[in-house]
């Protein structure tokens, strides 16, 4: 697809549905079994080590919750910024993922790490308010200091064919985010099918989104490794057309160790090596970075390691 | 077996999380009896199942050890009442591993349904035993309770295959511990027949996890398993006690140690595995202000 004429067909309701329904069909059966295929790929030794690094400098470490408190969020930066305090040489996460309210707390406690403040906007995770609230919301998550928005969709615009609306709205968030950092939550789960995954990431892309998102992590199910497959070549067949590159975040449900390494190989196996990095792939997670830090220390000391031996936050 | 009717032989797996499944390593070894005959093939596990039996018996051991005791007693009566109706079956796989006659064979069989009934009756008399409401000079009611030590790694005695296992497995459970147990190397088929049994006497899956195979192989890694907060070495190999008891304090996990040769387990046992496997918790509760 040329470039140039990107713009021109997003330029109309009409154009864009044509693109978006011109865009190649997802086969279903294939896109399973590719990913099931690519699932049973083993890791091990000093691959698999240097896979658990790379997934921990790729966690998007993430408290989403109505009862998140200061408190929480502290001890979560400091876990962002050193996973193990008995072990410097574990990488720091890629960011830290708050509600907007949480953004000042987080963005003191990260100042001087390499480790981004993230935060969730748009009237997250329903996204089901007009489009002045959510540019509100943009608005005060980016003055309160967030290097990254992550915004969600309207899924009801969007499943009833108004890409245009979903495309403007993707549109005016990118200009609200100024020079933060836009990941644009697709909520996989309630999209239906893999043909919709791909239209809603172009629409994404199109719009401006620097990352495109599996999911809020309210919705199950969450992320699934056929769905991460379909807007991976979403992304790379954009970044080809366009020279533009767009990164791919995965969300919720991404539990253990050898969940994450499951998304590398299919990170590196269909968007190829210049995605196996932090400002291309990130994994949304919690309790992800526990199970990382127990297998990087069986992996160099020989012994199973217990959840005690790691902070719960 | 019936005329033209093919046999159908038992396969026989591990016990891990309440679940039946192969090893991990798709390994099996073949077990022989006394005599040399051949008896069953047997899965081999490997330390991924000794991983996996440690995290579901994490899973389960809160659940556990929140039960009354009494409700505890109540799982292992049941489980000696399982035992009973599988007496013959039971009697078969003992003779058969350990070369006895069927008489003797049943005796030991009856010897292990009763141990298990001794120890269920424990479980509600422990912390009157071990617990204490202990005097102290100042104004506070200050008592002792035993509390279940947590996970608790069994290597099972090589010889005395049912009755030996009953009476180093069933002290650890009893309080509230949750078991990774390595059965008997050379003497397996009675471990599993256990398992089935506590699969079917409401013990909750995982809190008893019966893995067979190597027993030089699995106990290095349960020793260094940091998750592991206890150690039985009842049926450790020859020689290699010490290793395992110094890779054991790498999380200073108690260890219970051999004692040579293989004791009569047909003796009254006493208290003393049940309380090694209990820390002691003393709680000062200020009274009178």
């Amino acid at each position: 697809m040329p470039a140039a004429g990107l713009s021109e067909l997003a330029g109309s309701e009409a154009s864009l549905r044509r693109l978006l329904h011109g865009l190649p069909g997802v086969d279903q059966v294939g896109v399973e079994a590719r990913a099931a295929a690519l699932a049973t790929r083993s890791v091990k030794t000093t691959a698999k080590l240097w896979a658990i690094d790379t997934a921990i400098s790729m966690v998007d470490l993430t408290t989403l919750e109505g009862a998140d408190t200061p408190g929480k969020v502290l001890d979560l930066c400091g876990k962002a910024r050193r996973p193990d305090p008995a072990d410097p040489s574990v990488p720091p996460v890629a960011a830290v993922c708050v509600y907007p309210d949480l953004v000042p707390v987080a963005k003191a406690s990260l100042e001087g790490s390499t480790v981004k403040t993230a935060s969730v906007a748009t009237a997250f995770p329903s996204g089901r308010a007009s489009l002045s609230v959510k540019l509100a919301d943009v608005a005060d998550a980016v003055k309160a200091g967030a290097d990254e928005v992550d915004m969600v969709i309207d899924r009801g615009a969007f499943l009833a064919g108004r890409y245009g609306r979903v495309l403007g709205e993707v549109q005016a968030v990118r200009e609200a985010c100024g020079p933060a950092r836009l990941k644009v939550i697709l909520e996989t789960g309630e999209l239906a099918t893999y043909d919709n995954v791909r239209r809603a990431s172009w629409v994404a892309m199109i719009g401006g989104a620097d990352f495109i998102k599996t999911s809020t992590g309210k919705v199950s199910p969450a992320a699934t490794l056929p769905v991460a497959l379909v807007m991976l070549e979403a992304a790379r067949d954009f970044t080809e057309a366009t020279g533009r590159a767009v990164g791919v975040k995965v969300a919720g449900g991404v539990r253990t160790a050898k969940d994450a390494i499951r998304y590398l190989v299919l990170v590196n196996e269909v968007a190829g090596e210049d995605w196996l990095e932090p400002a291309r792939f990130r994994i949304g997670a919690s309790s992800l970075l526990n199970d990382l830090l127990m297998q990087r220390s069986k992996q160099r000391s020989g012994a199973y390691a217990g959840a005690q031996d790691f902070s719960i936050e | 077996m019936g005329e033209g009717r093919l046999g159908v032989r038992k396969t026989y797996k591990l016990y891990i999380g309440g679940a039946f499944p192969r090893s991990e390593s798709g390994r099996s070894y073949e077990v022989t009896g006394a005599g040399g005959e051949f008896l069953a093939n047997v899965a081999l596990a490997s330390r991924k199942d000794v991983r996996d039996a440690v995290v579901a018996a994490r899973r389960a051991q809160p659940g556990w050890s929140s039960a009354t005791a009494y409700l505890r007693g109540q799982v292992l009566y049941r489980a000696a009442e399982m035992m009973e109706g599988r007496r013959g079956q039971f009697a078969e796989v003992v003779a058969g591993a350990e070369g006895l006659a069927a008489g003797e064979a049943a005796s030991v069989v009856g010897a292990a349904v009763d141990r298990m009934v001794w120890y269920a009756g424990w479980s509600d008399k422990l912390a009157q035993v071990a617990g204490a409401a202990n005097p102290v000079a100042g104004p506070y009611f200050n008592f002792s309770v035993p509390e279940p030590t947590g996970v608790v790694g069994v290597l099972a005695p090589q010889a005395s295959s049912l009755l030996g296992l009953v009476s180093v497995l069933a002290p650890v459970v009893v309080s509230g511990n949750a078991a990774v147990v390595v059965a008997s190397q050379e003497r397996p088929l009675p471990a599993v027949e256990l398992a089935e049994v506590l699969a079917t006497s409401d013990l909750p899956g995982g809190v008893v996890n019966m893995l067979t195979g190597r027993t030089a192989e699995l106990a290095p890694v349960l020793a260094a398993h940091r998750d592991v907060e206890a150690l039985d070495l009842a049926g450790a190999p020859e020689g290699l006690e010490a290793e395992l008891e110094a890779t054991a304090a790498g999380n200073v996990k108690r260890v219970l140690r051999r004692r040579k040769p293989e004791p009569d387990w047909a003796g009254e046992p006493g208290p003393e595995r049940m309380l090694y496997f209990v820390e002691t918790k003393t709680v000062w509760h200020p009274i009178g202000l």
